[in-house]
């Protein structure tokens, strides 16, 4: 045992053999209850104690490390990889030890706001004067792939945050509004939400019937939205509707399409006449909030219109954004359910043998593995096309489209791998399953996207 | 303060290794890699120390061109600037070899307190940083799990055997290696990754092999390794075990024999 400082001539000598130490209390204490963390030991015969060594390396946490056949770790840069590294870390300590929990109890694990706000998950890839990351789009889209390995409805919190509300607040916004909004929601301060879509307007929403009337000062709202994320817990809300009564001061939108024209507007949390209830007995996202949107009569200032917004494509451009990191998130679940499938047949001993051990589960692993492979390459061209700014949203629809289908495939043929066990709540496939039969079908369902894409190839549109 | 912070690029945790070809190192090609979980918590702890008596923190690795990501992760995670002893001698380097590598680096510095993790995950040897000591001339102590520093000194709390610790007060300047999970290692923060890529990351290239180093007389170069690895094997698995009957000392007996037959004692 080497001692390096003199003695000062008030201090207890230490011993230098364990067997004088121990009978010595003023310098040596028990551990006892302070050991909560696995530590290391250096090996003996360096100084170190010997007999502290046996514990150490024990119960080493199980982290997720990925899955990445293809080597796509090399083509991401420095930033990219830490910043998915570090998201992972978050999902493995913070998010998967609560995740379930908050499943079973239908409800979002709000503890996870304030962390995931300091993380700066939050509009992660908008400019840093309004106190976000500044990253680009293949970061922000490994970090949206990372926390949906823990669970959809986080990352559709996620998603909604910065995509469908800081997002839109940026592009479309007046200065005062960026000012205002943008730092405190990447902080996690203020919660937003996302209203385009109402009860009888799904896949279309041109045909919306939420009105904003033109007032004396501002603006009357009128009608409702559903299946919105976030909207019960939401301090603002982006509101699309169509706007009356604004003829006469030119106030119709920027593309001049005047009476009718679809706008964005802030409702804030309190408005009277504004209420958001939440949607309850779910069988998928149950740990995320759904709510419907109600405006009666609700007023709003005329400061609170989104200045730079017009027309049905403000909203879709919105959705663009959004689409764009559930293509990532996708992968991310089902990097998850193989993950866990490929654990499993290792374990799992039937006829005296590993189960993956069986033709039929190596051909589905191997069916997994592929599928997932080749989403995440088109995940990552995608990202770095939007970064070239030659993104196009049929692109993004052909990857929202194939990826989230690409899960729901690799979630269920996982259930399959896990038999039994795969229904129940010790294991994560069943709620990744059930969580995708949302994602399929918000953001643009994987029908109509396949008519988009039907549309872009043909020339020919199939919904009008 | 000034407080470094000593770090090694290290292969993910789980990887699976293979021997390399040689069947003197493993295969490197297909791995991942990180900080060296140990060195997470010295560059935590120098952190905090920073929080609460100012000064500067400077991560420092020697290692190939791959390890400046090493340093690039400490950055993220809040050290204030970076030193990569860049080599590739440094890869196969032993502990006196990366030690005298890092004192030269060091010795224009004058540090006030050097952490190092307790013990590196790939090779462990756990010397790097008592040898980093004995060559800056600083005092040392190993296994600390708590870090309190006082007026021109440190005291610290070091880990002993069977659950028990001991204090001891060390002048400054010092050099402690950490002992894992003695405090939460803070997350890289989105932000903290894009405010790395401003913050200075000097490289400095380590002397050839071969040159003339400044190690002390009989070590070879900076960057030499005195000791030599000739070969790495994979355990061979067995499920069998003997257990020794009686007591402790007829036993003990057994087992003394058991070994001289051996060949396991000379």
């Amino acid at each position: 045992m080497t001692r390096s400082g003199p003695p000062k001539a008030d201090e207890t000598p230490v011993s230098q053999t364990l067997p004088e130490a121990l009978q010595s209390d003023a310098v040596v204490e028990s551990r006892e209850g302070e050991r909560d963390v696995p530590r290391h030991a250096a090996p003996a015969g360096n100084g170190a104690p010997a007999g502290v060594q046996a514990t150490q390396r024990a119960a080493r946490r199980v982290t997720f490390q990925g899955v990445d056949y293809y080597d796509l770790s090399s083509l991401l840069t420095d930033e990219q990889r830490m910043a998915r590294d570090t998201v992972r870390r978050f999902v493995d300590e913070r998010v998967m030890p609560v995740i379930e929990e908050h499943y079973q109890a239908a409800s979002f694990p709000r503890e996870l706001i304030e962390p995931m706000a300091e993380l700066g998950v939050f509009g992660a890839n908008l400019p840093e004067e309004y106190g976000c990351a500044g990253l680009d789009n293949v970061a922000y889209g490994l970090i949206m792939q990372e926390l949906e390995r823990g669970d959809s409805g986080v990352r559709s919190f996620a998603s909604v945050q910065g995509a469908l509300v800081m997002y839109p607040i940026f592009a479309f916004g007046s200065d005062e509004q960026k000012r205002h909004w943008l730092p405190r929601m990447a902080a996690g301060q203020a919660i937003g939400c996302f209203g385009l879509t109402e009860p009888d307007f799904g896949s279309n929403p041109a045909g919306m019937r939420t009105v904003a009337e033109r007032t004396a000062d501002g603006w009357r709202l009128n009608g409702s939205k559903m299946w919105i994320t976030n909207g019960t817990i939401a301090d603002v809300a982006v509101v699309w509707a169509k706007t009356r009564g604004d003829e006469a001061d030119g106030a119709g939108g920027v593309d001049g399409a005047g009476v009718g024209t679809i706008r964005g507007f802030l409702v804030e949390r309190g408005t009277p006449g504004y209420a958001a209830p939440e949607m309850h007995r779910k069988h998928s996202l149950r740990a995320s909030v759904t709510s419907e949107l109600t405006f009666d009569d609700c007023e709003i200032p005329a400061a609170n219109l989104l200045p730079e917004s017009g027309g049905l494509k403000s909203p879709l451009m919105c959705l663009t954004q959004a689409r764009y990191g559930i293509a990532w998130g996708a992968c991310g679940s089902a990097m998850a359910c193989y993950d866990e499938a490929v654990r499993y047949s290792r374990e799992r001993i039937q006829f005296d043998r590993p189960i993956g051990g069986f033709q039929l589960t190596q051909a589905k692993l191997a069916e997994m593995l592929t599928e997932v492979t080749k989403a995440q390459l088109l995940a990552y061209h995608l990202g770095r096309l939007k970064d070239d700014g030659k993104m196009k949203p049929v692109q993004v629809s052909l990857a929202k489209r194939n990826n989230v289908h690409m899960a729901m495939e690799v979630a269920r043929t996982a259930r399959t791998i896990l038999g039994a066990n795969g229904i129940t709540s010790e294991y994560q496939v069943m709620r990744h399953m059930n969580n995708l039969e949302s994602v399929y079908t918000y953001e643009g369902t994987h029908e109509i996207h396949t008519l988009v894409l039907g549309q872009d190839i043909t020339g020919i549109p199939a919904y009008v | 303060m000034k407080i470094v912070v000593c770090i090694k690029h290290v292969p993910a945790r789980d990887s699976r290794l293979r021997i390399a070809q040689s069947g003197e190192w493993i295969e490197e090609r297909d791995l991942s890699w990180e900080i060296n979980e140990p060195d997470t918590y010295a560059l935590e702890e120098a952190l905090r120390l920073r929080e609460k008596h100012g000064g500067e923190v400077l991560a420092i690795t020697a290692g190939p061109d791959r390890a400046a990501e090493a340093l690039k992760r400490g950055l993220a995670m809040g050290a204030d600037r970076a030193i990569h002893l860049a080599g590739d001698v440094f890869n196969a380097a032993d502990a006196n070899a990366t030690a005298r590598g890092l004192a030269d680096a060091l010795r224009g510095e004058a540090p006030d307190l050097v952490l190092a993790g307790v013990q590196s995950d790939d090779k462990g040897y756990a010397a790097t940083g008592v040898m980093l000591a004995e060559l800056l001339g600083m005092p040392h102590s190993t296994l600390i799990m708590e870090v309190e520093v006082l007026d021109g000194r440190v005291k610290v709390k070091r880990e002993m055997e069977s659950g028990w610790f001991e204090w001891l007060e060390l002048p400054l300047p010092a050099v402690l290696t950490i002992q894992s999970g003695i405090n939460q290692v803070r997350y890289s923060t989105l932000k903290g990754i894009m405010a790395a890529k401003k913050k200075d990351l000097r490289r400095v290239e380590a002397p050839a092999a071969g040159s003339a180093g400044t190690g002390p007389a009989g070590t070879g170069p900076a960057g030499t390794s005195p000791t030599a690895l000739h070969g790495l094997a994979f355990p061979s698995r067995t499920s069998r075990a003997e257990i020794f009957d009686g007591d402790g000392k007829a036993a003990a007996g057994s087992l003394w024999e058991r070994l001289r037959r051996d060949g396991k004692l000379r």
